[in-house]
């Protein structure tokens, strides 16, 4: 590494602190463990109302589904491991794509597809709750 | 210095190759793996939301895939993944708080991890074929 000619008297800690290889910080590290703990119980809570619909007819999965206290945990469901697993594909993606542009264009990918998949799943739930 | 323009090949740390496969080891790579397919997994869970507010032709459709031999086996290998990846979650937050990382600590947590999740993945297989009322 060479070294920049110093044109300013902030020390070289004070200029990397609180920016991680992302240049962003600990928001992703943070986020990821937020986003985990949520996942917990949303997922015991998920997995209870999937064996709960098992072997149930169309109309009776579209009016347990609706009902408010699923489609709440569900819609929460949907959004903490979107989240989660946005962030988790991007340290994949991160780790093993050296190339800029092909890391930049997989990045973006990776966003457009989980809040595809986020954004399709609260479609069905709010179709299902208010019927329209 | 300054006018250097290519870094010097400095040697790069060993990698995972050279290492002789651990426990510890398999189920860090594992973790990463299921994860992987938990993400694309997410698809079968969005269709599953749309086809239940499709109508009963589309419902019908997502049935016939999650009945099918290979709908099951995928859906089976989610469940664990699922599990999987979520008792390694709840290693890493034990982790987060400073603690298992003696050495039989970390040994016992990942068997733990193993064994819990294809224990409770089964299980809720066999809740969820009795469920459907029984196997079909």
């Amino acid at each position: 590494m060479s070294q920049a000619p110093v044109k300013h008297i902030r020390t070289p800690l004070a200029l990397v602190r609180g920016r991680g290889a992302a240049r962003s910080g600990t928001g992703h590290f943070w986020r990821q463990r937020l986003t985990a703990v949520a996942n917990i119980p949303l997922t015991i809570a998920a997995i209870v109302i999937i064996v709960m619909l098992l072997g149930r007819n169309q109309a009776a999965a579209a009016q347990i589904l609706g009902t408010p206290l699923v489609a709440i945990i569900m819609l929460l469901f949907i959004a903490s491991i979107t989240t989660h697993m946005r962030i988790g594909m991007q340290v994949i993606i991160e780790d093993y794509v050296h190339g800029e542009v092909a890391k930049l264009t997989l990045i973006m990918t990776n966003t457009f597809f989980c809040i595809a998949v986020a954004l399709a799943s609260a479609y069905g739930i709010f179709k299902l709750s208010f019927g329209v | 210095m300054a006018d250097t323009k290519a870094p010097a090949a400095r040697p790069l740390s060993p990698h995972l190759q050279i290492y002789r496969p651990m426990l510890t080891m398999m189920m860090s790579i594992v973790h990463r793996i299921t994860g992987f397919g938990l993400y694309f997994g997410t698809l079968i869970l969005a269709w599953w939301f749309l086809a239940a507010a499709s109508g009963p032709n589309g419902y019908a459709k997502f049935e016939w895939f999650a009945g099918s031999i290979i709908g099951r086996l995928i859906l089976f290998g989610y469940t664990w993944a699922l599990i999987h990846h979520m008792l390694g979650g709840i290693r890493h937050l034990i982790w987060d708080t400073g603690h298992g990382f003696g050495p039989n600590e970390r040994e016992w947590l990942a068997a733990a991890n193993l064994i819990g999740s294809i224990a409770i993945t089964v299980l809720l297989w066999i809740v969820g074929l009795l469920a459907m009322g029984g196997p079909r």
